[in-house]
């Protein structure tokens, strides 16, 4: 019969495992019903178990990529591995892709943005970033898709490369660097920075608090402790003053979409005030289109809205801020799921997630290129 | 009664509480009850009494897809008391996919152990978990389902983030007996927090579940 004993037999009353081969295993359930043992099943399929084993690990194999084309998108990644990444990216593709270095998080670690551009001088551009709360893995994930997106599309002369004949695009991954290494090793559930500001004993501000638009206001916390704590002054946060300093240089930004997950959800401004933004109605017609365009893929459903009416009120946020500074098209989404996984989606979702992400942020920088201020 | 505004305003509505509740009123190792869509959404402020919420939801078992079941709730926050639970009534429309057999696997399957279950941070940090843990998971939500329905506000949302923990404790009598150290996500304040919980689990008793 080839039993396999996984537990073997050690006395009277004690339970043993057995891996039946299954030409056995009718014989084996005969002799065991017969003989009044009881039994359960543990593992239905053996096989099936191996196999999918063999395939994680072919999946999410350590190796060093060697390009972008065998880098393992359908897997989550370490801050070494994604940095990597953009240098691979910028090494294939010299004539579109720079890196630039816009500044350095608290524990020094060097803020990278990539900027896709087939020339011209500061021309009209969109900021795409992800990652800016570390523990929303999608997004970072999903912000790796869309380098390789763009680039794909440019070789290809399809999807984004009209865009890049007039626009620039430019694209932070991992905007929270130090809490991102933090999710790796120490807490999974970071959300903040890693900043120590004087007088408490807790880390971290909320990157999402910290900009100037209604800054500490109702919609964020003064304490150090909480995850929604705007931090002692506005820009306290390298990471976010970083971008700040970027937006202000450059003068040429036209759209501003910040990334974050979970809710499924498509926002613009404001957080801090329930005044209706000026262009609310054409911002609320952009996303009407975005959301369905997205939805179109896998049929997941987004709502849309302001911050304030849909989420909640919220100070200091992102966008409130570079919508302040004239950047119409200034837009924050909150990618899957709905709270089943939440910050734990599944690394087979980054895929589907990326792809249908990307035809709503096509939506929004098509209407950019085609309503330039 | 207020209808209220169509998605993105329905934030806040008493879903994840009704959701919660219905965890563990049906849920078990062997049903993991899943919200696909809220039909409607209506609040009614009732005078000297609190906020009620009528929900119509379309659930699904994770376990049957390919269904969905139609429940409506009624959540009442009772007013100015912060510390009593919302009062929720439910109706589940149709039947739901018996879980008989798949139960008294699992039973049996954790009484014939020989050490007492231990896991941690399910899922895992990339989504995944093990299939012989996912029994584990389905009561992890139901003991979550209990802590949001006990501990929820007009104000907050609670989403499971993450079993950190589960220990099964053996039990001279016929119940099973986890542990579980619960991560519960609050969407308003963006806190994640551990709530220590104890299940007891027999296939035809169902679920017990205390705050530690």
């Amino acid at each position: 019969i080839q039993l396999d004993f996984w537990l073997a037999p050690r006395g009277l009353g004690l339970p043993v495992d057995i891996r039946v081969p299954f030409p056995s295993l009718q014989a084996v359930k005969v002799h065991l019903e017969a003989s009044g043992l009881s039994y359960s099943i543990m593992i239905e399929d053996v096989q099936a178990l191996l196999d999918e084993e063999q395939m994680e690990m072919l999946r999410s194999s350590r190796q060093v990529p060697l390009d972008t084309d065998t880098f393992n998108y359908e897997a989550y990644h370490t801050i070494d591995e994604i940095y990597s990444f953009l240098d691979l990216l910028v090494a294939e593709n010299p004539n579109l892709v720079s890196k630039l270095e816009i500044g350095r998080s608290t524990e020094d670690r060097p803020l990278y943005v990539l900027k896709f551009s087939t020339g011209g001088t500061n021309r009209p551009a969109i900021w795409i970033d992800t990652g800016i709360h570390s523990r929303e893995w999608v997004t970072q994930a999903s912000g790796v898709w869309f380098a390789k997106k763009i680039v794909q599309d440019h070789a290809n002369n399809e999807g984004v490369a009209s865009i890049l004949e007039t626009m620039d695009i430019f694209l932070e991954i991992v905007t929270n660097p130090d809490g991102f290494a933090f999710t790796h090793t120490k807490n999974r559930m970071w959300r903040k920075t890693r900043s120590k500001h004087s007088g408490s004993i807790c880390v971290g501000v909320d990157p999402n608090r910290n900009w100037d638009a209604g800054f500490g206001d109702a919609g964020a916390s003064g304490n150090p402790c909480t995850e929604t704590y705007h931090g002692p002054y506005p820009n306290s946060e390298p990471e976010v003053k970083s971008i700040v300093d970027f937006v202000k240089s450059h003068g040429n930004i036209k759209a501003f979409i910040s990334i974050h997950s979970y809710s499924q959800l498509l926002l613009y401004p404001y957080g801090y005030t329930e005044t209706p933004a000026p262009d609310q109605q054409e911002l609320d017609e952009v996303s009407a289109k975005a959301v369905a365009a997205l939805s179109s893929l896998y049929g997941t459903k987004f709502k849309y809205g302001s911050i304030i009416t849909t989420i909640y009120r919220a100070s200091g946020s992102t966008v409130d801020w570079t919508y302040n500074q004239g950047i119409k098209y200034s837009f924050t989404f909150e990618l899957r799921d709905t709270g089943r996984y939440g910050f734990l989606l599944p690394a087979k979702q980054i895929v589907p997630t990326a792809e249908e992400t990307w035809l709503a942020l096509k939506v929004i920088m098509e209407h950019t290129r085609d309503n330039l201020y | 009664a207020m209808e209220l505004p169509e998605g993105p305003k329905a934030r806040l509505d008493g879903t994840a509480v009704a959701v919660g509740y219905l965890r563990y009123l049906r849920g078990g190792p062997g049903r993991g009850l899943e919200l696909r869509e809220v039909r409607r959404a209506r609040r009614q402020d009732i005078d000297d009494v609190g906020h009620k919420y009528y929900l119509e939801l379309e659930l699904e078992d994770v376990l049957d897809k390919d269904r969905t079941v139609s429940c409506t709730a009624e959540v009442l926050y009772p007013l100015g008391s912060k510390s009593s639970a919302p009062d929720v009534q439910v109706t589940v429309q149709g039947e739901l996919r018996s879980t008989e057999e798949a139960d008294q696997e699992f039973y049996n399957r954790i009484r014939s152990l020989e050490k007492e279950l231990e896991a941690e941070n399910i899922p895992d940090s990339h989504g995944n978990v093990p299939p012989e843990l996912e029994p584990i998971h389905r009561l992890a939500w139901v003991a979550s389902g209990f802590l949001i329905w006990q501990n929820s506000t007009e104000n907050t949302q609670f989403h499971l983030a993450q079993v950190k923990r589960v220990k099964q404790v053996k039990r001279s009598d016929e119940d099973l007996q986890f542990d579980y150290v619960l991560l519960l996500h609050e969407m308003v304040s963006q806190e994640v927090l551990p709530w220590e919980v104890t299940v007891l689990w027999h296939p035809q008793n169902g679920a017990r579940v205390s705050q530690s």
